[in-house]
């Protein structure tokens, strides 16, 4: 019974076509209950297509969308117990903000007084003020938007709550904090959130798990850590921001060569039957100049350029085939060189990532 | 000006520029005879001149006769009309806005074909097609031996003349109306548990609103007004307003009369439409404010 109960949505096989087109193909996935899911992707790569099929608005063309053992895929979005949070929010310009929030009731045939109850309550757990309940829509900023907008899915108190890059359009800052508000909200809800966004980095913040999309399929799926210290291939670790990637083939037990020359490396560990792929280092775990001194594997390059992130510092190394390096230190340990002079890069085996593709 | 530019003072604002022609012809061809109107309505009767001494005589005189039953036809066939404009236009302009897609073009060409004919010659080719032995009437007989005699010059024929003839004044901004409720809000409202009615009723009917009250109070507004319907198509059946002030004018040689009555007639359209954008605040209902 155990495992019936852990598995709370379960998609198999689940693929749609448009005409020629593979949107999504052949998905295979299990959601925990109130797991926080993210799926991510560039754009394209059918993550919308994927959330339009899991809350009804589009029919698949093959496999199965299960929840708590039934299975949804004839089941119109109206009569889904999920609710979805749009990427434009989509709240209704001619209702107040109650009234948008009360929403889901009012076609509930919920009585008035127990729906106003009901968009209070929500609006106090979402740090809204009680007087915005006679507010216009179009008067609340992007945030208070974003707040309304989750209300509303709320007070439908779906199984599970779906999300299409809600916050893709606000400024970076409010982004940062709304994005921790919501991993708040899942806590405490403790329902099962489903999110899709371009942004690893947002991703990271608030899920429990990640699913990489790629052309439609599931590249990657495991926690934050796991992507991000254990991508599967080249896409996946370049999808997480800034990496140094070397196109090398094996030399040996444990070491690979850099087919551009740039030098013989060890590594920690190395997939099954490696011949050629591709060595990835994090800017932040790599050395330069003294500290890079006695490190078993070492580059020399160019120092081109510096610059600030804020709480770290970063540089960025040419080699001489080109290539650009980029180093990151933190700001108590900043980096004290001369553009133009040559320096050292160094990293740890245990530090660096080998993918065959 | 601080500068103390002599030249700035033949800076006229460029806005204000292009706006003289379109001032000047509003003036001479909306405003003056606007108020010519008004001025012979409280001229003495007969009168040509509007240079008598003013009084309130002809309202008196109207309101005491029976013009009151011309108004209440006017008004009965007008709102009539714009009901039926609105049933019937609604479904077809649903079709144009979001069903048809490339056909709606072809639509748009077949209902705006028809208003290159001059209106009275339509309203004659009903006359053909209603009269007895007509081309209706006719065919019914030989087809299946039913009389359909008595259609023309009734009360009914003037409303379909109505309808027909302003249908696309009702049909155009529910297009554009319907065309304006963003399909996002329509998935939303089905995600929230919405069936295909309640969607409907709570969202696409609300958000439509603006093009429901211009095609409505168009539609109000152009039969209020009308005369060749009634006439061509009503015959002697019912009199309204406006062929009442048309025989004011010319027949009776009274325009102190027939001014009255356009002063009242058209005060009667402004207080409707006055009340209706009182009552509903279209900036409002499109989430402006």
């Amino acid at each position: 019974m155990k495992d019936k109960a852990e598995t709370f949505l379960e998609l198999k096989g689940l693929t749609k076509k448009f005409g020629e087109f593979t949107a999504v193909s052949e998905v295979d996935l299990q959601i925990a209950e109130g797991e926080f899911f993210t799926l991510v992707g560039p754009s394209g790569s059918g993550k919308t297509t994927m959330i339009r099929l899991l809350v009804g608005m589009d029919l698949p063309t093959s496999g199965d969308i299960i929840l708590k053992g039934t299975r949804l895929n004839d089941v119109p979005a109206n009569k889904r117990p999920t609710c979805m949070v749009f990427q434009n929010l989509a709240l209704f310009p001619h209702r107040n903000v109650g009234e948008n929030i009360e929403f889901p009731l009012k076609i509930a045939k919920v009585a008035p007084a127990v729906r106003r109850e009901r968009a209070m309550a929500l609006l106090e757990q979402l740090h809204l003020p009680l007087d915005f309940y006679d507010k216009g829509v179009n008067q609340c900023s992007g945030g208070e938007r974003q707040r309304v907008a989750l209300a509303r899915a709320l007070a439908f108190d779906p199984e599970i709550l779906f999300f299409d890059e809600p916050l893709s359009a606000l400024d970076f800052r409010l982004r940062k904090a709304l994005e921790k508000e919501l991993k708040d909200i899942h806590r405490e809800t403790g329902k099962t959130f489903v999110y899709i966004t371009h942004s690893l980095e947002e991703a990271m913040v608030m899920s429990d798990r990640i699913g990489i999309m790629k052309d439609g399929a599931l590249v990657q799926i495991g926690t934050p850590n796991e992507i991000y210290n254990k991508p599967i291939n080249k896409f996946v670790a370049q999808f997480m921001g800034e990496v140094n990637t070397l196109e090398v083939e094996a030399a040996g037990d444990m070491t690979v060569r850099d087919i551009k020359g740039e030098g013989t490396f060890e590594v920690k560990s190395m997939p099954d039957q490696f011949s050629r792929g591709y060595l990835i280092v994090r800017p932040e775990v790599m050395k330069l100049g003294p500290a890079a001194s006695g490190l078993p594997n070492i580059m020399h390059g160019k120092f081109f350029n510096d610059y600030a992130l804020g709480s770290r510092m970063q540089y960025q190394i040419r080699s001489p085939s080109g290539d650009q390096w980029l180093v990151e230190r933190l700001q108590d340990e900043v980096f004290d060189g001369t553009f133009g002079d040559t320096v050292a890069l160094g990293w740890r085996p245990e530090d660096s990532i080998l993918v065959s593709e | 000006m601080a500068t103390g530019n002599k030249s700035s003072i033949w800076r006229i604002n460029p806005g204000r520029l292009a706006a003289i022609p379109a001032s000047v012809f509003l003036l001479i061809g909306f405003a003056g005879p606007l108020a010519m109107v008004i001025g012979y309505s409280f001229m003495p009767a007969h009168t040509f001149s509007l240079l008598q001494v003013p009084s309130l005589e002809n309202y008196v005189s109207v309101v005491a006769d029976s013009y009151y039953i011309s108004f209440f036809w006017s008004l009965f066939l007008a709102s009539t009309a714009v009901v039926i404009l609105f049933l019937v236009c609604y479904p077809m302009a649903y079709g144009m806005a979001k069903i048809f897609g490339p056909w709606a073009n072809l639509v748009t060409a077949l209902i705006i074909l028809p208003l290159l004919i001059s209106e009275n010659i339509r309203l004659f080719g009903w006359v053909l097609i209603l009269l007895k032995n007509g081309i209706l009437d006719g065919s019914l007989k030989y087809l299946f031996d039913v009389s359909a005699s008595g259609l023309l010059y009734t009360v009914p024929s003037i409303v379909l003349g109505l309808v027909y003839v302003y249908l696309p004044f009702m049909l155009f901004p529910l297009v554009s109306g319907i065309s304006m409720v963003p399909e996002s809000l329509k998935d939303a409202a089905s995600d929230l548990g919405a069936s295909r009615w309640e969607i409907f009723w709570e969202v696409e009917l609300p958000l439509s609103m603006p093009g429901i009250m211009i095609g409505g109070i168009l539609t109000f507004i152009l039969s209020l007004g009308s005369l060749a319907e009634a006439k061509i198509l009503g015959g002697q059946a019912v009199v309204m307003i406006a062929d009442d002030i048309e025989s004011a004018f010319t027949f009776a040689q009274n325009w102190p009369k027939g001014s009255v009555l356009s002063v009242m007639l058209i005060g009667l359209s402004g207080v409707v439409v006055f009340l209706l954008f009182r009552r509903i605040d279209l900036d409002q209902i499109i989430g402006r404010r």
